[in-house]
C-alpha cells in the first residue's frame, strides 16, 4: 500500500488518481496512524514551505515520517513541495526549518534574463544525473511539467538527480538512499510522469 | 529549454439537466452552441497531447451561483496534466472546493476586480502557482482596451495592461487573457494587446480569443510574446487537434512539446 501523507495542502486526489490509474494501491492518510502497513510513501504538496511544515507538525507527521523514512528505510517521493520539504530549510517568505533529511536549502529560482518568468511553470526538459531507477524506461529527451518559483539546492552533489535549464540550472529531482524527490509534477506529465510513479512503486516491498 | 504552452480551453454552461456541465463554443461572448460532455472532450484532448487545460464555468458569475465541481472531480480521475477552473470563483471556500476536487489551478475574473484582496488572499493560503487571473477585455469606441466582467456584461474601465500588472503585485501566478471582440472568430489573435500584457508582467501570460489557423498561435508565442496559447473554438470543431497544430508550431521554430 501506498500512504500518502494529507498535510491538508495539495492535490492529493491528483496524486492518488494517477497511483489508482496504473494500478497502484493509494490511500490519503490524514494521520501518522494511518500510515500503518505502507511499503511506499508519498508526500505531495503545493503551497507554501512554512505552512506545509507547520501543518505536518501540527498532524505529528515528522517523527511518525522520520522513523519510517530514516529508520526503517521505507522509500518515500517526496513531490515539488514535498520533495523542498526534505530540505533542512527554506528561505520562501523567511527562513523555516525542513525535514532536515537532505544536506540542502530551498532557495527561490532567479533566472538570468527577463523572458524567464517565475514562476516556472510548463514543461521543460530534463537531464538526468547517475542512475536512478526512478528513470528507467524514459526517453533519452523526457519533458516533465515545473510550477514553481522556489528549488532545492543540494550541498552533496551526490543526492542531485536531475537538472532542467530555465534560465541556470533548476535542481529537477533528488535521490539520497531511499529518498526521492521530484520538482516536476509526475502526477501532471502524462504518459512519462506515468512511468515515473509505475517505476516507484515497483521500489515496494524491497526494503 | 522551457516549452511554450497549447492550451485547449473548455467553455461551460450548465445543462438543463442537473447539476451537469454542458461544452459550448461562444462568438464574442455570445452565439451559444453546445457541443457535447466537457470531460468526454478533454480526454480527447489528452490523448493528443495536449499540454493543459482550462475549464471556464461561463454564467456562474452573471447568475450569482457557486462553483460546480462535478466536472473537475470526473476530469481528474483520468486526465493527468494541468487542470484550471474558474468561473464564478468569489471565496477562498470556492478556491478550496475546487482544488481538494482536482483542479491545479483556480481562475478568477469578477471577483478579482469587485475585491482585488481575494488574489492576495489566495496567493497566501495556495501559493501564486494555483492563482491565474483573468482578464477579458474588449475595444472601447474611442479604439483602447477595456476590461470587462461578469461575463463580458459589464464594463470597468480599467486596462488590461495596467490589471494585470497589478494583479501580478497583489499574487497572482498567471494570467489569462482574452479578447472578447475575437472569440469564436477564427480572425487571429490579438498580438497588439497580448504583447503589451506580457511586457507589462513578470509571470507567465496565457492568451486566447482568436485562433483559427495553426499559424495564429506562432504569432501569438513570436509577435505576442506569450507564453501559452488558449482556444476553444479552433479545437472544439474537429478540423484541427492539438496534435497536428503542434507540429506546425514547431516547424516555425518554437520550442514545444511533440511527445506525451
Amino acid at each position: 500500500m501506498i500512504g500518502i501523507v494529507d498535510h491538508g495542502m495539495g492535490n492529493l486526489m491528483s496524486v492518488r488518481n494517477a497511483f489508482e490509474y496504473i494500478g497502484a494501491e493509494a490511500k490519503v492518510c490524514r494521520e501518522p496512524g494511518e500510515l500503518a502497513g505502507a511499503d511506499l510513501l508519498v508526500l505531495p504538496g503545493v503551497g507554501a514551505f512554512g505552512d506545509c511544515m507547520r501543518n505536518l507538525r501540527h498532524r505529528n507527521f515528522v517523527a511518525a515520517l522520520d522513523e519510517m523514512v530514516i529508520g526503517s528505510g521505507i522509500p518515500i517521493l517526496g513531490i515539488c513541495l514535498g520533495m523542498q520539504a526534505m530540505a533542512k530549510r527554506s528561505f520562501e517568505g523567511g527562513e523555516h526549518e525542513g525535514l532536515g533529511w537532505l544536506d540542502a536549502d530551498v532557495v527561490r529560482i532567479r533566472p538570468a534574463g527577463r523572458e524567464y518568468r517565475v514562476p516556472h511553470i510548463g514543461w521543460n526538459d530534463v537531464t538526468f544525473e547517475g542512475n536512478n531507477p526512478l528513470f528507467a524506461d524514459l526517453p533519452a529527451d523526457p519533458v516533465f511539467y515545473f510550477v514553481h518559483s522556489y528549488h532545492v539546492q543540494c550541498r552533496n552533489s551526490g543526492d542531485l538527480a536531475a537538472t532542467c535549464d530555465y534560465g541556470g540550472t533548476v535542481t529537477a529531482a533528488v535521490r539520497k538512499g531511499n529518498i526521492f524527490g521530484t520538482q516536476f509534477h509526475p502526477e501532471k506529465s502524462q504518459d512519462q510522469g506515468l512511468r515515473i510513479l509505475e517505476n516507484f512503486v515497483r521500489q515496494g516491498g524491497q526494503c | 529549454m522551457l516549452k511554450k504552452r497549447l492550451i485547449p480551453k473548455l467553455q461551460m454552461k450548465k445543462s438543463r439537466f442537473g447539476n451537469r456541465m454542458v461544452l459550448v463554443t461562444t462568438v464574442r461572448f455570445d452565439e451559444v452552441m453546445e457541443i457535447g460532455d466537457p470531460v468526454s472532450q478533454a480526454k480527447i484532448y489528452q490523448a493528443q497531447a495536449a499540454d493543459e487545460l482550462v475549464f471556464l464555468d461561463l454564467d456562474a458569475s452573471v447568475e450569482n451561483r457557486e462553483p460546480v465541481t462535478d466536472y473537475i472531480r470526473r476530469a481528474a480521475e483520468e486526465l493527468f496534466m494541468p487542470l484550471t477552473a474558474g468561473g464564478g470563483v468569489k471565496t477562498l471556500d470556492h478556491f478550496r472546493m475546487l482544488l481538494e476536487n482536482g483542479a491545479d489551478k483556480v481562475s478568477i475574473n469578477t471577483a478579482a476586480v469587485e475585491n482585488p484582496e481575494l488574489i492576495t488572499r489566495a496567493y497566501e493560503a495556495f501559493g501564486a502557482q494555483c492563482v491565474v487571473v483573468a482578464i477579458d477585455y474588449r475595444q472601447d469606441a474611442d479604439g483602447r482596451e477595456k476590461v470587462w466582467i461578469r461575463g463580458g456584461r459589464t464594463g470597468t474601465g480599467l486596462d488590461p495592461a495596467e490589471w494585470a500588472e497589478k494583479a501580478e503585485r497583489l499574487g497572482a501566478g498567471e494570467i489569462l487573457l482574452t479578447s472578447i471582440d475575437r472569440d469564436g472568430t477564427r480572425e487571429g489573435l490579438d498580438l497588439e494587446t497580448t504583447r503589451r500584457v506580457a511586457d507589462a508582467v513578470t509571470i507567465p501570460v496565457i492568451t486566447s480569443g482568436g485562433c483559427g489557423l495553426a499559424c495564429h498561435f506562432s504569432e501569438g508565442f513570436l509577435t505576442g510574446k506569450a507564453d501559452a496559447v488558449s482556444a476553444g473554438t479552433y479545437f472544439c470543431f474537429k478540423d484541427e487537434n492539438p496534435m497536428q497544430t503542434r507540429s506546425q508550431i514547431r516547424n516555425a521554430g518554437i520550442p514545444i512539446r511533440i511527445q506525451t
